[in-house]
């Protein structure tokens, strides 16, 4: 499957078939990130029963808390 | 509620504005809002507010003005040094607009003060360095029923979003990062406070007067060093332990 990652065109092996598997593969921190598919934020909750599409453009969002 | 001459003069840009005018302008007298943080977002929000015709602006902070402060939180001066935060911020917007009434608390945003100070207020704006405090103003605002303003900044990046019964900020931040960056730890970059913290203001007076479209349920990211935003909606999590199924608020 080919997914944008951040503006760059990635190519992923079949065992990445949703943001589950995709955090997994990336070896993101998913309590210092969250994953935006096609420019929605994806509950954590609901990584392992969101299913990516060939073409998906996600952007890793970087949880920030200063002020 | 009538204006005196003095306050139409005051006002004038914002009562040609066609998504404000005179109605749009009562409303924002008759609003009072709470401001967590006086420090670089809370700043610039601050004044902003205040110049704008905010009737009631009231700000919580624990601290006292620093020297490594002035890099970025403009509304104080050097004079100031060693002063509580919310003292020296109230004689400012005082200053600024004798038409505001500001009320300071100096102390800790907890789950102690936390009903106290959001439960009177008409909106809350958050622009605080703590995800703990961050978390506790949120469950505040989803038990209010308070539309939150929520603000962030660190190094060369910010983030701007507006919540409210669901999504709530704990949709998009589940639970506290680790190893959370802080501005004292990594640095920012103090135009971008004023940046950020303008938007909050801006955020904060749409949704009072109804003008446009709030980022509601949305956060923009702004990368300062490439000079571009992004605007993304935030989905509300089913299973919030905040505002969701997962736990009573």
């Amino acid at each position: 499957m080919r997914l944008t990652v951040n503006g760059e065109t990635r190519t992923f092996e079949d065992d990445v078939r949703d943001v589950a598997g995709l955090v997994a593969a990336l070896g993101l921190d998913t309590r210092k990130v969250a994953v935006e598919r096609n420019l929605e934020i994806v509950p954590r909750s609901s990584y392992a029963v969101t299913a990516l599409m060939d073409g998906d453009r996600i952007e890793i969002v970087h949880f920030i808390g200063g002020g | 509620m009538t204006f005196t001459d003095e306050e139409i003069e005051r006002y004038a840009r914002h009562l040609v504005l066609r998504e404000v005018g005179g109605p749009g302008q009562q409303k924002l007298k008759a609003a009072s809002v709470l401001i967590v943080g006086a420090g670089g977002l809370g700043s610039p929000a601050a004044l902003y507010l205040a110049a704008a015709g905010i009737g009631t602006i009231v700000m919580a902070d624990p601290d006292e003005v620093d020297r490594s402060n002035l890099q970025r939180q403009v509304i104080y001066a050097d004079e100031d040094l060693g002063r509580p935060k919310v003292e020296a911020a109230a004689d400012r917007l005082a200053a600024l607009n004798p038409h505001v009434f500001v009320a300071g608390f100096h102390g800790a945003f907890d789950a102690e003060s936390a009903d106290r100070l959001v439960e009177g207020v008409d909106l809350v704006l958050d622009g605080t360095d703590d995800f703990g405090v961050r978390f506790c103003v949120n469950e505040a605002c989803v038990r209010h029923g308070k539309p939150l303003v929520s603000g962030a900044i660190g190094r060369w990046t910010g983030q701007v979003g507006v919540f409210g019964r669901q999504p709530c900020y704990r949709c998009l931040v589940p639970e506290t990062p680790p190893d959370a960056e802080t501005c004292v730890a990594v640095g920012v970059v103090g135009a971008l406070a004023g940046v950020i913290g303008s938007m909050m203001a801006l955020e904060a007076i749409k949704t009072i007067t109804g003008a446009g479209e709030p980022l509601a349920g949305r956060l923009l990211v702004y990368d300062a060093l490439a000079a571009e935003t992004r605007t993304v909606r935030v989905a509300g999590d089913p299973e919030c332990p905040v505002c969701g199924s997962g736990g009573a608020p």
